[in-house]
């Protein structure tokens, strides 16, 4: 088993010595030393600005640390580019794809590496190395289609091929699971395990500590730029790593006692909308929210939920259906987002750089984004400081915001602080209807504790809340109903207590697929 | 790690990147004189005392530095909402016909108010210039930089037809207005504490143009409309997310922008030339460009940038003067020498500042 050999595995694969990295005033790796066994799987957790991303980084050749040595292998590496770690037998795999979209699987695997001027014939000699790469490590891909007519599991095994076929020794995967369905992940996973098998090197890169369980053989939890702890994976449990990574104890259960929900305050019904480019996004789609009710929308990212966030919070047009709020009809000409603001509907959204903050602002600006015609804040088109202030102080007392500085700009604060500030703004103003996507996308532990308090505390006030989140536990820890989405559909409702195989199947689109067979049958 | 190396504190980004811009600039400018043989030493003392030595070169220098506060701020008023308004020239050129409206058709009336309904023309027929391309720029997605700089081009041929056929005296050869009445001017400020400016242009616009810089930083920092210039200005996603209107943002930024960029005519029209002449605008408005970029779009920041282009110009002109190797285009060479380090090359000195500071922040920390 390749754990036993890594008890007395001689060479490392990797071994970082006292890697230290500042940007500015942050310290982002302080003395970082890491030790990979080779043919071993090693997880890498964290909070994020952990240090996590930046120590790869480093290690890949995107920066150069300001103080430290990489050996690996053994031998002492002077890694300056990425392809220096790619000579040195490193392969990373990113978290968003560097593919590109209209070339064909085997375009992208030579792209940088075609061996010579005529492309025929470096194409033909990949393509054989590739096959034999495809059966050795179980990948098969369509080398001859277009990445883009691909699922994202897929393109990812591109990626994986594209380092192996480089001469990767070693690969490095950063968050390779946020954009995978469960059951592409469990096929990654399988293919890690293949990889391992023939004596690979991977380490992982990941803040979801079930995936640590399942598949490394050791792991490092890194806080804030130091590793605090590396563990055998099969001495240890997902809370002793949750608390590590926080540094304090954290319950990732979220307690909520059984409420009866009110009157329907949002009634959707046929509701359907396309992107910016005119693909229809949203296909019929029907649900109703209750007062004290939160519903969860799961789904893989890209099903269709951006786009009812936004056509809920009135930012997108939609094509047809209704949406009834507390009865009322909303005209879909004159929905906008200050209009739905006025009618007691806060929205939190998905992306909080993109859209919920504007990141060169301070705090206190921040806090009346979406508010500025409040005539508390704007009396006569003036701004009054005095009360902006006053308001973002009170806000960042009550949801302990960290540092309390309203003259900070947003894009000081973590990302944590920066959601705080956001959910601070939007649930402080009596809401009738919440709408928030990733309520706790890209923040700590900590923070994702009190974020599900706040968002129980104000279905308990008979708030009627949808989420959208990606995280299937958030989904099933917070929700009273849970609807799945995918292909811009609803494709089925389920309980809290509904299995995780059973939510998994809805979001790959099993049970649709089926239903369509039947529909047409 | 969400401190990036180029992130500065304020006064490193508002007095020690801009100062090693124009410093790089002026060594080159050294070079360029002692490749010239002439001594830059020398150069420099002649241009200094140009520029400040007197009442009068004062006096050039602070008129010169109006006309880059107006198109300066006019500038940075689009720029906060993320919009690139390179049209100031022409809608400061089309301003000129405010100003000839008010001065040709309204002399009878007494002078205060002739200077008020100046101000208000020259303003209405700027925005009026901008609005087609913010309009444009808007509702239909055309490129703004591409249509205001085509409307600086078509601006100058309506003028042209205009002086020409329209405005031109019919005894007169030259393609101008005629001259206006003493009473339809601005009054000239003749003293600079204590100093004689009697022979310089400078005019009551350069107390406007500090109302108006002074105006627009209380708009940007302290209005609604200013907030929401910036929202958009710096993340249009949040600003569709907060309900604002970014079309009519859009075209109000546009329309500002353009009014302020018309007042340059009442400081050349109104307060120096006392007509409306061909090419008035003298390349103002693309010089407002770099103005605003170096005083970082604040009221101050412009202000300083202008007077520095206000010396230059004043003062290189003093040089042109006295040393016949030098000739104006020299003059705008160093000129566009201090554009280049400090919009294009401003990234330049940043990286090696900010780890020089991070340096000594870290053994600040370890002491």
């Amino acid at each position: 088993m390749a754990v036993e050999k890594s008890d007395t595995a001689a060479t490392a694969a990797i071994e970082l010595k006292g890697i230290d990295k500042r940007f500015g005033a942050v310290h982002a790796n302080k003395a970082v030393s890491l030790t990979v066994a080779p043919g071993t799987i090693h997880g890498i957790v964290g909070e994020n600005g952990a240090g996590k991303s930046t120590l790869m980084s480093i290690l890949y050749g995107f920066y150069q640390a300001d103080a430290g040595e990489i050996w690996v292998s053994g031998k002492h590496c002077s890694i300056r580019t990425p392809s220096d770690a790619i000579a040195a037998g490193i392969g990373m795999v990113h978290q968003h794809f560097m593919l590109v979209e209209p070339f064909t699987v085997l375009e992208n695997v030579v792209l940088g590496a075609e061996g010579g001027a005529r492309l025929g014939k470096g194409l033909d000699t990949a393509r054989a190395s590739l096959e034999k790469l495809g059966t050795t490590y179980a990948m098969t891909v369509p080398l001859d289609r277009p990445v883009s007519e691909l699922a994202v599991g897929v393109q990812q095994r591109v990626e994986i091929l594209k380092a192996l076929f480089r001469g990767a020794e070693i690969l490095i995967l950063d968050e390779p699971t946020g954009v995978l369905t469960p059951a592409e992940a469990d096929h990654l996973f399988r293919v890690l395990d293949q990889l391992r098998q023939q004596g690979k090197t991977v380490i992982f890169i990941t803040h979801k500590l079930r995936e640590i369980m399942a598949i490394t053989d050791s792991v490092s939890v890194m806080r804030r730029g130091e590793i605090v702890g590396t563990l055998k994976t099969k001495d240890t449990t997902p809370q002793q790593l949750a608390e590590l990574m926080v540094g304090r104890n954290v319950r990732l259960k979220v307690d909520k006692a059984p409420r009866q929900p009110g009157a329907e305050v949002l009634v959707v019904r046929g509701l359907s909308a396309k992107d910016n480019r005119g693909t229809t996004r949203l296909r019929d789609v029907s649900f109703s929210i209750r007062e004290g009710e939160i519903v969860g929308i799961a789904g893989v990212a890209g099903n269709g939920q951006s786009e009812l966030l936004e056509v809920l919070a009135g930012i997108r047009r939609r094509s047809g259906g209704e949406i009834l709020l507390e009865g009322q009809a909303l005209d879909p000409m004159r929905t906008s987002p200050s209009k739905l603001r006025q009618m007691h509907v806060a929205h939190v959204p998905e992306d909080r750089h993109r859209m919920g903050l504007v990141m060169s602002f301070v705090a206190s600006e921040n806090s009346i984004l979406g508010y500025q015609d409040d005539a508390r804040y704007t009396p006569h088109g003036f701004l009054d400081r005095g009360a902006i202030l006053d308001d973002t102080k009170r806000n960042m007392s009550d949801y302990d915001c960290r540092p309390a500085n309203p003259g900070l700009r947003a894009a000081s604060f973590s990302g944590g602080n920066q959601q705080k500030l956001v959910l601070a703004r939007e649930f402080e103003r009596d809401p009738r209807l919440l709408i928030v996507g990733q309520p706790t996308r890209g923040v700590d532990i900590g923070a994702i504790e009190f974020i599900h308090k706040r968002l129980v505390a104000m279905r308990d006030a008979g708030k009627a809340i949808l989420v959208v989140s990606v995280e299937l536990d958030e989904i099933r820890a917070l929700s009273d109903r849970i609807l799945v989405m995918f292909d811009g559909r609803i494709v089925g409702e389920r309980g809290p207590e509904a299995s995780e195989q059973d939510l998994g199947l809805l979001m790959a689109g099993i049970e649709s697929e089926a239903a369509k067979a039947g529909a047409a049958a | 790690m969400s401190g990036r190396a180029s992130e500065l504190p304020w006064w490193a980004d508002a007095i020690i990147i801009p100062a090693l811009n124009l410093a790089l600039a002026f060594f080159v400018s050294a070079l360029l004189l002692l490749a010239l043989g002439e001594s830059p030493l020398e150069c420099t003392g002649i241009l200094l005392t140009g520029a400040f030595g007197s009442g009068e070169g004062i006096g050039y220098t602070l008129f010169y530095a109006t006309n880059f506060i107006f198109t300066g701020i006019a500038f940075a008023v689009a720029f906060q909402a993320g919009l690139f308004n390179i049209g100031v020239e022409g809608q400061a050129y089309i301003a000129g016909l405010g100003v000839a409206l008010a001065s040709l058709y309204f002399e009878h009336l007494p002078q205060p108010l002739i200077i008020l309904l100046a101000i208000v023309f020259s303003a209405a027929f700027g925005a009026a210039w901008a609005f087609v391309p913010a309009y444009l720029q808007a509702k239909r997605g055309s490129h703004l930089v591409i249509t205001t700089i085509m409307f600086n081009y078509i601006a100058q041929s309506l003028m042209i037809f205009l002086l020409n056929d329209v405005l031109r005296p019919a005894d007169d050869m030259t393609p101008e207005t005629r001259i206006f009445a003493p009473s339809a001017t601005l009054p000239h400020i003749t003293n600079l504490f204590g100093l004689d400016a009697s022979q310089s242009p400078l005019n009551l616009a350069f107390i406007w143009a500090l109302i108006v810089a002074a105006g627009y930083s209380v708009l940007i920092g302290r209005t609604r409309l200013g907030y929401e210039l910036r929202t958009l200005g710096s993340s249009p996603g949040a600003a569709s997310y907060a309900g604002m209107d970014v079309t009519r943002l859009t075209i109000t930024a546009l329309m500002i922008s353009g009014g302020i960029g018309g007042f340059l005519a009442l400081n050349e029209v109104m307060g120096a030339q006392d007509r409306v002449r061909e090419s008035f605008t003298g390349g103002y408005g693309f010089v407002g460009i770099a103005v605003a970029l170096m005083g970082r779009n604040r009221s101050i920041g412009i202000i300083l940038a202008s007077i520095l282009f206000g010396a230059l110009y004043q003062g290189g002109a003093e040089l042109a003067f006295d040393k016949p190797t030098i000739n104006r285009d020299m003059i705008v060479l160093v000129q566009g020498l201090v554009i280049l380090s400090v919009g294009a090359l401003e990234h330049m000195f940043r990286p090696a500042v900010g780890r020089l500071l991070a340096l000594r922040g870290a053994r600040v920390q370890e002491a």
